[in-house]
C-alpha cells in the first residue's frame, strides 16, 4: 500500500524530530581544569554545556591537599605555625594571628596590648594584599590586564612591608604563642604611610578602569547570584556572606584582639552578585587603609610578649646568663607548650571570611587535634548553584569573586 | 603582439614591486614593529618595564631585537600538531587566517595616484569585504581542525561573531559611499581633501562621525581582539581556537592579528580620516606627495596607537553581550546614520 502525500510528510516531520531531539540533547562535556588559567589554584571542573550555557558541572577540590591537620598532630604547639602559612596564602599573617589566637584562648593567656594592636596592623595588611589579589585577578580575568597588574603593583607596595616586618613575603610566620617573634622595625610606620598612599593612587586607577565601566559592570552585575538563604545555610562568611546583605564580620560582632578599640564600617552589600562583591572588597580595602592609620595612632607601648616564659621564650640575655632562664628556654623548645587538656574553636576575620581554628590538646605539649575552617570551603559548597544555568563565561568572574584559595580549601 | 606583451608584463611587474613595496615592506614592516609595540605600550600604560632581554653583543636597543629574536624562536620550536583527523585543514588554517589580511592591502590607496596603490580598482571597498570576509575561515577552519574542545568553542564564537559585524560595518560604511559617490579609494581619499565652508576638511569623520565609531567597533570586533576577544578569551577558553597552534602556525594567526591592525588603521585612515590628503595642501610636486604620504603613515599609526588603547584598556565582552551589542545596538544605529545621511543628502541636492 503507497503511503499518500500528507502521510509521507508527516512521517518525515516525526523522523525529523527525533533528530533534532537527539541533537538537543548532545551535551559537550569538558574539563575545566585542574590546569586551566581561571582556576588560579586547583580544582576541576567537571562541565556538561548545552552550548554556552552551563547545564551541570561537577566541582572536585583536594588537588592541593598536603594533609596540613595531619602534619600539625606531629609536631610541638609552635612547630604548627609555618604550616598555617601555607593555608591561605595570599593573607598567611591572619592565618599566623589565627592559630596562636586558639592557642592562647585554650590556654587562658592574655597577650599584651602591643601585641594585640601589632596582630591587627599585620592582620589588616594581609586582608589588603588578600582582597588585591581578588580584585586583580577578577579583573585579568575579564581581559583587563591593566587594572591587573595594578592591583600587583599595589601588592607589591605591600609585601616589602610583611618581609620588613616578618623576614619572609609569604613565609611569614609572625606570631608566637603569647606574643610576637619580634617588635615593630624603626620607622615602619613611615614606610607604612608610603606604601598606603601608592596603594591608595593605585586603587583609584583600578577603582576608575573597572567601578564604572560598562562591560565590567554588565558581565559582574547580576551575574553569580547568590541568595541570603543559601549564604547562611552554606556556612558562608566574609564577603560571601556580607554581599547578600547579612551584617555579619567577626571583627565587629565577635571582636578579638582590640578590634573594639577601633572605628570602621562593615561593608554590606544587597544582591549578592559578582558586581557587590567586587565592591565590598574595593571597600574593605578603603576601611584597612583607615584602620591601620588607627592602629599606629593608637599604638601602645610596651612589651609584646607575655612575661610568663612558659608561654614566651625568655629573652636570649635570660637564657645565657641565667638558670631559670636557660631552662625555660630548653622545656619550652623540647618539650612544648604545656597547653592544658581540652578543646576550643577560635576564628578570625580572614581575607574571605572566618578562618576557625579547633584544636584538642590532650595536655603533652603537642596538638591532639588542630581543624581548620576554612572559609572558601564551605563557599565553594555553594558554587555549582551559582554556575549552573548561566553562561561559560561567567563561572570565571563568580569563581573569582569567590576568590578560592587552593591552600586554605584543600589543606 | 610585441606591444601587449610589453604592456602585460609591465602591469605584472609594476604590480610586484607595488605589492612587495607597499605590502609586504610597509605593512609586514609595521605589523612586526607592532609586536615589539603592543608589549612596549602595554608596559608603558601598566608601569612595567616591557621587552628588554634580547640582545646582540650587549646591544638591546630598548627590546627593538624582540622582533628578530621573535621569529627566529617561531621558526625553531616544535611545531606540534595534536591527532587530528583533519592534518590538511590544520595546516592550513593559518594561511587562510593570514593571506586574506595581507591581499586586502592591494587596494589600499598609500599615497597620490596609480603608483601609490597596488591595484586601482572602482570597487576598492567591495573587494575589501569580499577579501576581508574570508579571515573568518582560517579561524574557524583552525578551530576545528583542532580537534579540540576550547578550540571548537572558540570557532563557534568566533563565526557568529564575525558574520554577526560584518552586517554592522558594511552599514556603517555606506554613508560613506552616499556622500562621496563612489566605491573607489583612491576616488573617496581625493574627494577628502576638500575642504567644507573653506576651513573644515571634509573628512569622514566630520561628515560621518556615528560612522566612524561604529566602523571603529565593527573592525575591532572582527579583528577579534579586546575587548571582543571572546574567541581567544584565555581564562575561559585556555586559548580559543588558536589552543593547539605552536610555532610558525601560532605566528602566523598572531601575525594576521597585527596585519588586520594595520588594515583598520588604513581603511580607517582611508574612510575616515582624508586617506593620504593633507587639508590646504595641493600639487605635485615630489614634496607634496612625500608629504602627504608621511600624513597617511601618521593618521594610519594614529588609528594603530588608538586601538592598542582600547585593546588594553577594557576588559572582555561576554559572547552573548557581544551579540547583543552587534545586532540590538550597532546594527540598529548604522540603519539609523543611513537614514539620517539620505535624508540630508536628499534635501542638500534639492537645495
Amino acid at each position: 500500500m503507497t503511503m499518500t502525500a500528507s502521510q509521507k510528510l508527516t512521517q518525515i516531520r516525526a523522523e525529523l524530530r527525533t533528530e533534532e531531539a537527539e541533537i538537543v540533547q548532545d551535551k559537550m562535556i569538558i574539563n575545566m581544569g585542574p590546569s586551566h588559567p581561571a582556576t588560579h589554584g586547583t580544582v576541576k571542573f567537571v562541565l556538561t554545556l548545552d552550548g554556552e550555557t552551563v547545564d551541570d558541572v561537577d566541582i572536585t577540590i583536594g588537588y592541593l591537599h598536603r594533609g596540613f591537620e595531619k602534619m600539625a598532630e606531629a609536631g610541638t604547639w609552635q612547630q604548627v605555625l609555618p604550616y598555617t602559612d601555607r593555608l591561605n596564602y595570599v593573607s598567611p599573617l591572619i592565618n599566623n594571628v589565627g592559630y596562636v589566637g586558639a592557642v592562647e584562648k585554650l590556654w587562658g593567656v592574655e597577650i599584651t596590648p602591643r601585641a594585640k594592636y601589632i596582630r591587627m596592623l599585620i592582620s589588616e595588611l594581609s586582608r589588603m594584599t588578600d582582597h588585591l589579589t581578588s580584585i586583580a585577578a577578577g579583573a585579568l580575568e575579564l581581559g583587563g590586564f591593566t587594572p591587573f597588574l595594578y592591583g600587583v603593583e599595589a601588592r607589591e607596595a605591600l609585601f616589602p612591608l610583611v618581609e620588613e616586618l616578618t623576614g619572609a613575603r609569604l613565609t611569614t610566620s609572625y606570631t608566637r604563642i603569647g606574643g610576637l617573634a619580634k617588635d615593630l622595625p624603626d620607622g615602619y610606620e613611615a614606610h607604612m604611610e608610603t606604601a598606603l598612599a601608592h596603594v591608595d593612587q593605585l586603587m583609584v586607577k583600578v577603582d576608575k578602569l573597572l567601578t564604572k565601566n560598562r562591560i565590567f559592570y554588565d558581565r559582574m552585575m547580576h551575574t553569580g547570584v547568590l541568595s541570603q538563604e543559601d549564604a547562611i545555610s552554606s556556612g558562608c562568611t566574609g564577603v560571601m556572606l556580607r554581599c547578600t546583605g547579612v551584617d555579619w564580620d567577626l571583627r565587629k560582632h565577635q571582636p578579638y584582639l582590640a578590634y573594639n578599640e577601633l572605628d570602621f564600617d562593615v561593608i554590606v552589600g544587597s544582591r549578592g552578585d559578582n558586581y557587590d562583591r567586587y565592591l565590598c572588597r574595593l571597600e574593605e580595602l578603603g576601611q584597612s587603609i583607615k584602620m591601620i592609620r588607627q592602629i599606629f595612632k593608637q599604638m601602645p607601648g610596651g612589651p609584646i610578649n607575655v612575661g610568663d616564659w612558659r608561654v614566651c621564650l625568655p629573652p636570649k640575655d635570660a637564657v645565657y646568663n641565667s638558670i631559670e632562664g636557660m631552662i625555660a628556654h630548653f622545656k619550652l623548645v623540647t618539650e612544648g607548650h604545656q597547653v592544658p587538656p581540652g578543646e576550643t574553636y577560635f576564628a578570625v576575620e580572614g581575607g574571605n571570611g572566618e578562618v576557625g581554628f579547633h584544636i584538642v590538646s590532650q595536655g603533652n605539649g603537642r596538638p591532639y587535634r588542630v581543624k581548620v575552617r576554612p572559609p572558601c570551603f564551605y563557599a565553594m559548597g555553594i558554587l555549582k548553584k551559582l554556575i549552573v544555568g548561566h553562561m561559560l563565561a561567567d563561572i570565571v568572574p563568580t569563581f573569582d569573586t569567590l576568590n578560592m584559595i587552593g591552600g586554605e580549601v584543600d589543606r | 603582439m610585441h606591444l601587449v606583451d610589453n604592456v602585460l608584463l609591465n602591469i605584472v611587474l609594476m604590480t610586484l614591486i607595488k605589492f612587495a613595496g607597499f605590502v609586504l615592506a610597509f605593512v609586514m614592516g609595521v605589523a612586526t614593529v607592532l609586536t615589539w609595540a603592543e608589549r612596549k605600550y602595554s608596559a608603558v600604560l601598566q608601569n612595567r618595564i616591557g621587552p628588554n632581554r634580547a640582545n646582540v653583543g650587549n646591544v638591546r636597543a630598548g627590546g627593538l631585537l624582540h622582533m628578530l629574536a621573535d621569529p627566529i624562536k617561531m621558526l625553531t620550536k616544535e611545531d606540534f600538531a595534536p591527532n587530528t583527523p583533519n592534518p590538511i585543514l590544520f595546516r592550513l588554517a593559518p594561511l587562510l587566517a593570514f593571506v586574506p589580511a595581507l591581499l586586502v592591502f592591494a587596494v589600499v590607496p598609500f599615497g597620490p595616484g596609480d603608483n601609490f596603490q597596488v591595484s586601482n580598482t572602482s570597487l576598492g571597498i567591495l573587494f575589501i569585504f569580499a577579501i576581508g570576509s574570508l579571515n573568518v575561515y582560517g579561524s574557524v577552519i583552525g578551530a576545528w581542525a583542532s580537534n579540540n574542545k576550547w578550540s571548537l568553542m572558540g570557532g563557534l564564537r568566533i563565526s557568529a561573531q564575525m558574520i554577526s559585524y560584518e552586517v554592522a560595518i558594511g552599514l556603517s560604511l555606506c554613508g560613506i559611499f552616499m556622500i562621496y559617490g563612489s566605491l573607489d579609494l583612491q576616488d573617496i581619499a581625493r574627494r577628502q581633501g576638500e575642504l567644507l565652508l573653506g576651513f573644515i576638511p571634509a573628512w569622514g569623520i566630520v561628515l560621518q562621525p556615528v560612522a566612524f565609531v561604529l566602523y571603529l567597533a565593527c573592525a575591532i570586533a572582527e579583528n577579534k581582539r579586546a575587548p571582543f576577544d571572546v574567541a581567544e578569551a584565555e581564562s575561559e577558553l585556555t586559548a580559543g581556537y588558536w589552543t593547539e597552534y605552536s610555532a610558525m602556525g601560532f605566528a602566523m594567526f598572531a601575525l594576521a592579528e597585527f596585519v588586520e591592525v594595520v588594515l583598520i588603521g588604513t581603511v580607517g585612515t582611508t574612510l575616515f580620516l582624508g586617506g593620504w590628503t593633507i587639508p590646504g595642501l595641493h600639487g605635485d610636486a615630489w614634496w607634496i606627495v612625500v608629504l602627504e604620504i608621511g600624513a597617511f603613515i601618521f593618521k594610519t599609526l594614529f588609528l594603530v596607537w588608538l586601538q592598542m588603547t582600547i585593546r588594553w584598556t577594557l576588559p572582555r565582552f561576554r559572547y552573548d553581550q557581544i551579540m547583543r551589542l552587534g545586532w540590538r545596538i550597532l546594527l540598529p544605529v548604522a540603519l539609523l546614520n543611513l537614514l539620517v545621511t539620505g535624508i540630508v543628502l536628499t534635501f542638500i541636492e534639492r537645495a
